[in-house]
């Protein structure tokens, strides 16, 4: 048991982490609720609570409205097929590099490693003329494949490091029980790769999700333009009038997936952390 | 039920790194056989390829009448205990052992998978884990539930891979006597593959002892204890080992270095070198020795006593083990250092392990008598390996009686069993 020191100083800490990552949430969420003419009159909470923010780009009359919807759309469109491909593909490969030995095994991972690892804004530039030339520019597709580069090699890795973890035996096992090799699979290594797959899958979209750089740089339009490229685009009701109240707003809706997401797939991360004991 | 028939099998993995070199091995219905020998034997190699999770280089195995090569492990209808249990973690105790009955789609209804789950769990003492997961059981339990899932089934042959190394002393003998009781009961083959002696010579109807990948000896338990084809299976059966000493043939004297005893006489016929004189490796077990001051006058005549500085003694309440420093013969060292890696053993100094009677006197440091019968001596090629003194007529006389001794008590528990169910 920790002592009333250790627990008293763990508590500081604990207050002092939560304030550094929660101060800036909050604060967008108050502003999010201030009027247009009190953003600056220095505040931390509005005086007058207030929805206008959140008609503007939400509202039937908002004067955002155009810009966010087509916007969220896009967002969740591309983040969840660009997840979905990268699960469905990193499971096959990280299943392939846990469990067979075969050339070139060492290359996918350095390979993968090195595409995770490269600076995404030295490719953006080459990639919007190919993309230009061949028709991908300001389409779902164009953003789908660069996010997949950023997903793929992350999604590899951390299922390969998972399905390390599951032993051997279990499907061989299944195998000597009675199943074929794809039942040994579905039965004996899914349900504890399970929870591996939905963490791996979370990281995946929060990735393509937050992307700005291929956002901005890829899409010109409403016809691909993801969120946070399009925060970018927001204007006030008037020159002298700053958007920033609207951004919030939007900051404010596009967490809100994220925080449903963590609260669903809770349990499955937790049981993936302390699953996994055969021997013990 | 079914025989388990390997002919010549061989194994090569990838790098051309020889697992298994030409093992022929004849499993009968019914028969409990050991597959033992020291780590990196190629003991598990060859279990896994029966049960076909490795694939065979060449060779043929046959279970029963069939040639099962190249049928998936699904198909060859064998159950296996794995080293490490093999659990399905998410499922619960009755799932786990269910799960080979439900995997056989629509062969069995729910009334009787429940039935058949309840009945192996009663033989292994499991009803009151039934809901319980895997990972909240000790590690017996898991053992007993891993065996649970190979008797549920109606299995040809059940294969264990080193069940009982996982546990701690105690368990392991009630283990050990629970696998033989049901093995018994149940009537069905099993391979058995341990590198531990005991488990080999207390469960084994036969014992299959491997060395590199190739096969040294078959034969009972008792066969191999007082009938060893070679020094390797000789050393590597009884504990504590058998002790190792160069011996100087000289005619029909062996010169050992404690003191002189009478060649026998298969050594003195395989003669010695040019000038009559060769050195070998006799072998003495330690219960061959004992303490000359506790021998009726008649007996000690019989055998050769020597002086001897006994280094260290362990009394052990049955048994007084003395051990006793010797200098070996630089003719034979190798041969033994050899020997000594083959065994897994330490390469530590050369001694006597002397077992002797609980009362014996014989303290640290003592100069005791020991006597010694000449007619246990084994005397072995130092070349070869060769057991110059092995008796073929003894050995197939000592199987013989064994496998009628297998047969009776198989027999005494099917009477059982029907009288059991009669009731």
């Amino acid at each position: 048991m920790m002592t009333t020191r250790q627990r008293v100083a763990w508590g500081v800490i604990l207050v002092l982490v939560m304030v550094w990552a929660l101060f800036p949430v909050v604060s967008i969420f108050a502003t999010s609720f201030k009027l247009p003419s009190e953003l600056n009159i220095g505040t931390f909470w509005p005086k007058t609570w207030t929805t206008t923010n959140y008609e503007q780009i939400l509202g039937p009359d908002g004067s955002a409205r155009d810009l966010f919807l087509p916007a969220l759309r896009n967002s969740i469109g591309i983040s969840l097929i660009s997840t979905a491909v990268a699960v469905v593909l990193a499971t096959i490969a990280a299943y392939a590099i846990a469990r067979l030995d075969f050339p070139g095994k060492r290359l996918v991972l350095t390979t993968a490693l090195g595409v995770s690892i490269f600076p995404v804004i030295s490719i953006v530039t080459p990639l919007f003329n190919v993309w230009r030339n061949i028709g991908l520019y300001d389409t779902w597709l164009g953003l789908i494949i660069p996010y997949l580069s950023l997903t793929l090699p992350i999604s590899i890795w951390t299922l390969a490091a998972f399905f390390r973890q599951i032993p051997w035996e279990l499907e061989q096992a299944a195998q000597v029980d009675g199943a074929t090799s794809w039942q040994a699979f579905r039965k004996a290594i899914v349900p504890l790769a399970a929870p591996g797959v939905f963490t791996t899958a979370l990281i995946a979209f929060f990735i393509a999700w937050n992307d700005f750089v291929y956002g901005i740089s890829l899409t010109s339009t409403s016809a691909a333009r993801p969120v946070p490229a399009a925060l970018a685009f927001f204007t006030g009701a008037s020159q002298f009038e700053e958007p920033t109240g609207a951004i919030s707003a939007a900051a404010v809706v596009v967490t809100i997936p994220v925080v449903i997401l963590v609260l669903l797939f809770q349990r499955q991360i937790v049981s993936g952390l302390t699953q996994g004991a055969v021997k013990g | 039920m079914a025989s388990i028939t390997l002919k010549d099998i061989v194994k090569k993995y990838g790098d051309g790194f020889p697992a298994v070199k030409g093992v022929s091995l004849d499993i009968k219905d019914g028969e409990f056989v050991i597959l033992v020998g020291p780590s990196g034997c190629g003991k598990s190699t060859l279990l896994r390829m029966i049960v076909g999770l490795e694939d065979i280089t060449s060779g043929d195995l046959y279970i029963g009448e069939t040639r099962m090569n190249d049928r998936a492990p699904r198909d060859r209808k064998l159950a296996m205990v794995f080293q490490n249990y093999a659990l399905y973690p998410h499922l619960t105790v009755f799932e786990n052992i269910a799960f080979p009955l439900r995997l056989t789609k629509g062969q069995f209804s729910e009334d009787e998978i429940k039935r058949k789950v309840e009945t192996a769990a009663a033989t292994l003492e499991l009803q009151d884990h039934l809901q319980r997961k895997p990972a909240n059981l000790s590690g017996g339990q898991r053992q007993r539930v891993a065996m649970g899932r190979a008797i549920v089934r109606d299995a040809d042959a059940f294969l264990f891979d080193e069940p009982l190394s996982n546990l701690d002393a105690k368990l392991r003998g009630q283990m050990r006597t629970e696998i033989a009781r049901m093995q018994r009961r149940m009537g069905t083959t099993t391979v058995y593959v341990t590198h531990d002696q005991t488990e080999a010579m207390t469960l084994g109807d036969r014992v299959a002892v491997l060395r590199k990948g190739e096969l040294q000896q078959v034969a009972s338990p008792r066969g191999l204890y007082e009938q060893p084809v070679n020094l390797f299976v000789a050393g590597f059966i009884g504990s504590p080992p058998m002790n190792f000493v160069p011996g100087e043939l000289d005619g029909d004297t062996l010169h050992l270095p404690f003191g002189d005893m009478p060649a026998p006489e298969a050594v003195r016929r395989s003669g010695g070198g040019s000038d009559g004189r060769r050195v070998l490796v006799v072998g003495i077990r330690p219960e061959h020795f004992e303490d000359a001051s506790l021998l009726e006058e008649g007996k000690k005549d019989t055998g050769v006593t020597f002086e001897a500085n006994v280094d260290v003694t362990e009394w052990l309440g049955s048994d007084l083990y003395a051990y006793v420093p010797f200098e070996t013969n630089p003719d034979v060292a190798k041969t033994l250092e050899e020997l000594d890696r083959d065994l897994d053993g330490e390469g530590l100094r050369t001694q006597l392990v002397v077992a002797l009677s609980s009362e014996s006197r014989v303290r640290d440091g003592d100069t005791a008598t020991i006597w010694l019968d000449p007619a246990k001596a084994m005397v072995f090629d130092p070349e070869s390996g060769e057991n110059l003194t092995f008796d073929a007529d003894a050995a197939k006389e000592i199987d013989a009686q064994n496998e009628v001794d297998r047969k009776a008590s198989l027999e005494r528990a099917h009477a059982r069993e029907a009288a059991a169910a009669a009731s």
